[in-house]
């Protein structure tokens, strides 16, 4: 009798152990369903690790004409140690919820799904990056605000005009992963360090070897990789191969 | 069942020598029971999956190599750190597992510390002796300080660092906030280095309140101050209509008449005040540099070095303005805001243009019947029961002293000390978090009011007093890094009372004291010409075409500014070098045409300067078309060879110059004297 007991006694602790995680949202009440959810805004920010997003991150569902819907219910998950506020909601009369979202307690990149079902019942996700920063790039982000961005930015904002239109070689937005991805970390320092004339660039890209410290270079270059659009995807270690 | 234990019993110990073969093997069990925990013990459990893990990966000899079996420790006893962490966290130094998910393996992120030489539990908190995920990382009864959420991690920082540090944005917009928002004037804070935090937000004195404003305005304010101006730093006392009515009866019939008193206005002065010429007054003053005012369109647009004006003409009195905007050092001998010394027109103009910006609706609903003795004595119990003269200057009341708890160690408060109520985190970082947030959630009676905070600065001040811990306070001195505090340096002589009154340290750094929205002037009589200063001063010209911010027009006499112009030429110079150095006349042609062959191609120096206006744009550097005509051309050699040796933090690179090039440059920089951007902006 007695293992048998022990038997089901175990039974049941591995299931309420495993059961843990397909715990499901308090699931809400849908009073509509839509064809398509989209992203209206906050995709795409530079955040730090745990900490909030500046903006919050608003999703829109649409029905299969392309026009908003009320009432559908969304879903937000994400990796672990991301948190939304709400992690469920209704969308509103003009379609949308608005999640403020606190990214997770390591630098990196985030992948956070939204989620509505659609009149069958399917899951339709909508997947949005997110990047946070950690202390290096942190570092490479305030180096940057002082002394990269006014030509860099093509964005002008009221404490700072953007300076790129009056040069006549422009520069690469750090986000701009199409380009600089393509660029080796020995490059991008090199070119930070020395100028454009480095790598037979222009000279507007002034040296920045005599003003900034190696790790501030090196916090610079980390930063460019953590914002770059598409990703960075660092080289990996090579090894001679045996042929 | 007695029989069964009585034959198990025979079976065992039923002779002598029967009991010592089972009283051996008995204690070969207990002995076993020691290493068997230890062969099962967790952290064993995570080297083997380390060792699964790296044998796995493409350089798994040399990490294998690194590898050290057994309990890992980092024991500093002069800090009080024995750190066992790196038992279980066995990758962190290692470069290549920066990509691993499991976060016990992955490399440490690059931070400028050795690992082993600052230990892991000065910075992330937690039990560092502990061997188990548990205990090391959750507070458990017999130590209190879990590990330290990532979102206040700068809090490790500030225990040592009591400078801004460029990694560390959140503990240093948490600080500013703290001197900023005032906490200290009820709290204090004692820095490790044993200076104190001096809050910054200047509340204004009530002594003679009732010359500047209305019952019914200081009643609607304290109701709620954010309800006047959404940038106001005065927090909201909760306050119910009974206790704002005797409050503000009381701040009423303390105050006394200013001495000399405020002219009462003139009846002819306001009927002439043309709208749009206080409007370009306005602008001309760059008022807009320190007090931001809420535009038509409803944006906010200004500084915050000053109150927000937005409904001024409600609050001040006419007569108070006409006094304020024509000196203000009469009614706050202590303020930051110049003396402009408008004339009596302008300063017509001005106060009936700031008259003209009014919020009816903050006390249209305000009808206060005359006060009684009762209520200005109860309003003057409340006063002091709210410590408003922690903060204000009240006649009859003194600031009272250690008004609210001490916070110099709250980094290391005992949980046991605290005192929880539903909905509040059971841990120290989310207690001070709801304390910031919402103070009267602990309670209603008590005093501390709520702050207008955003959920970032709510994150930022948590982190900053996080910082105040009992490790920085006891610290070896020699673990500190100081911050630098400002100087008390004042200008000397009749040119110091004159800076004084146009409050020049306001805007401008003199020798490590004043503010930093214009440029530092501490060696600004090696770097400009003495008849460009005269002019400068006489009338002000933008210097960088993409700044919003200008020095105003102080309306200066000439006697004034050559007393000005004398003392900056003479007091303010580097020891580095001799202003007249370098003549211009030794300058050659061909080194002018050099200078600009390096100006516009081997240095691109028209990328954020411009040299002519027909051709260059950049927006970033001051203009140099007329350099020639401002700076001493030593000047411009030395900024040209180390930018930051004259002016340290300045954005301008270091380019490394040879002396023969920074030479042909000062040159052709020199040979510019084309008029400055008003003569431009004419053409």
């Amino acid at each position: 009798m007695k293992p048998a007991l022990i038997a089901v006694c175990a039974v049941t602790l591995l299931v309420a152990g495993c059961s843990r995680k397909s715990k499901q949202l308090g699931s809400l009440q849908a009073t509509a369903t839509g064809a398509a959810i989209v992203e209206s805004g906050g995709g795409k920010q530079i955040g730090y690790a745990g900490m909030l997003l500046d903006q919050p991150v608003v999703v829109q569902v649409n029905d299969a004409s392309g026009s908003a819907v009320a009432g559908a219910a969304v879903y937000f998950s994400g990796p672990s140690g991301v948190s939304f506020t709400p992690a469920a909601a209704l969308t509103d009369s003009s379609g949308q919820v608005t999640s403020a979202v606190a990214l997770g307690q390591q630098a990196g990149r985030y992948k956070i799904t939204a989620r509505t079902r659609d009149a069958s019942g399917k899951n339709i996700t909508l997947m949005i990056d997110e990047v946070a920063l950690g202390y290096q790039q942190t570092v490479g982000a305030q180096l940057n605000a002082l002394y990269c961005v006014r030509c860099h930015d093509p964005e002008s904002t009221p404490q700072r005009v953007s300076n790129m239109d009056n040069l006549s070689v422009k520069p690469h937005p750090f986000t701009e992963g199409d380009t600089l991805n393509k660029m080796s970390d020995e490059d991008l320092l090199a070119i930070i360090s020395h100028g454009g004339p480095a790598l037979n660039k222009s000279p507007q890209m002034p040296p920045w070897g005599y003003t900034l410290s190696k790790s501030d270079l090196a916090a610079l270059v980390s930063y460019i990789r953590a914002v770059s659009d598409p990703p960075y995807q660092a080289a990996g270690l090579v090894y001679a191969r045996n042929y | 069942m007695k029989d069964r234990l009585r034959s198990l019993w025979r079976f065992f110990f039923s002779d002598s020598a029967r009991a010592f073969g089972s009283a051996s093997v008995i204690l070969l069990l207990l002995l076993a029971i020691a290493p068997a925990k230890n062969h099962f013990s967790q952290w064993r459990h995570y080297q083997k999956q380390y060792l699964h893990l790296i044998r796995g990966r493409a350089d798994a000899v040399t990490l294998e190599r690194h590898f050290q079996g057994g309990i890992q420790q980092i024991w500093m006893p002069e800090q009080q750190v024995t750190d066992r962490c790196t038992t279980c966290h066995l990758g962190l130094k290692e470069a290549s597992l920066a990509d691993v998910s499991s976060v016990a393996f992955r490399k440490h992120p690059v931070i400028p510390h050795s690992l082993t030489e600052f230990g892991c539990t000065v910075c992330h908190r937690g039990q560092g002796a502990a061997t188990t995920v548990e205990e090391a990382h959750s507070s458990t009864e017999q130590w209190e300080q879990p590990l330290l959420p990532a979102k206040y991690i700068e809090a490790g920082c500030g225990q040592c660092h009591l400078e801004n540090q460029t990694g560390t944005p959140f503990l240093n917009l948490g600080r500013q906030l703290i001197i900023s928002y005032g906490c200290t004037h009820c709290h204090t804070i004692k820095r490790p280095d044993g200076t104190y935090i001096v809050p910054d937000d200047d509340p204004p004195s009530l002594k003679h309140i009732a010359d500047k404003t209305t019952r019914e305005w200081i009643y609607a304010w304290i109701k709620d101050p954010q309800a006047y101006a959404s940038t106001a730093t005065m927090p909201n006392y909760h306050l119910s209509d009974a206790d704002a009515r005797d409050i503000s009866a009381f701040v009423l019939a303390q105050s006394t008449p200013l001495q000399p008193p405020i002219q009462p206005l003139k009846a002819e002065t306001n009927a002439t005040v043309d709208p749009a010429a206080g409007t370009t007054l306005y602008g001309q003053s760059f008022c807009a540099s320190c007090h931001a005012m809420q535009n038509a369109a409803g944006m906010m647009v200004g500084g915050n070095v000053g109150p927000e004006l937005t409904g001024i003409g409600t609050k001040a009195k006419p007569e108070w303005l006409q006094d304020w905007v024509a000196n203000p050092n009469h009614y706050d001998p202590g303020t930051m805001m110049p003396h402009y010394r408008f004339d009596a027109k302008q300063v017509a103009t001005l106060a009936g243009f700031l008259e003209s910006k009014t919020e009816p609706d903050f006390v249209a609903n305000v009808h206060l019947d005359a006060a009684t003795p009762e209520q200005i004595e109860h309003g003057k119990r409340l006063v002091v029961e709210n410590g408003c003269a922690s903060c204000h200057e009240i006649n009859g009341i003194k600031k009272p002293e250690n008004f609210a708890p001490e916070l110099s160690r709250i980094g290391s408060k005992p949980l046991s000390q605290l005192l929880f109520v539903e909905g509040v985190e059971r841990s120290l970082p989310g207690y001070v978090a709801a304390k910031v947030r919402n103070p009267r959630s602990f309670g209603p009676s008590l005093k501390m009011p709520q702050f207008n905070l955003t959920p970032q600065q709510i994150d930022a001040i948590t982190t900053a007093l996080l910082a105040q811990t009992d490790r920085a306070q006891t610290q070896p001195p020699t673990m500190r890094i100081a911050s630098v505090q400002q100087t008390k340096y004042e200008p000397a002589g009749h040119a110091g009372q004159l800076m004084r009154d146009l409050r020049c340290l306001t805007c401008h750094m003199i020798n490590g004291h004043g503010g930093d929205m214009a440029p530092d002037l501490t060696w600004e009589g090696t770097a400009v010409q003495r008849e460009w200063l005269t002019q400068f001063l006489k009338n002000p010209e933008t210097l960088r075409p993409a700044l919003i911010r200008r020095m105003p027009k102080f309306n200066l006499t000439d006697s004034e500014i050559n007393t000005l112009s004398d003392y900056m030429m003479t007091v303010y110079q580097t020891p580095e070098f001799d202003r007249d150095s370098l003549p211009v006349s030794q300058s050659t042609p061909a080194q002018v045409e050099q200078g600009r062959q390096l100006f516009y191609s081997k240095f691109a120096c028209q990328s954020c300067h411009i040299a002519d206006y027909k051709t260059d744009k950049g927006y970033i550097g001051p203009a140099l078309a007329a350099a020639g005509k401002r700076f001493n051309a030593a000047w411009v050699y030395h900024w040209l060879k180390d930018p930051q040796a004259l002016r340290p933090g300045t954005i301008e690179p270091n380019q490394h110059m040879t002396d023969d090039d920074a030479r042909s440059l000062t040159a052709f920089v020199m040979s510019l004297k084309s008029g400055g951007a008003q003569e431009a902006a004419k053409k």
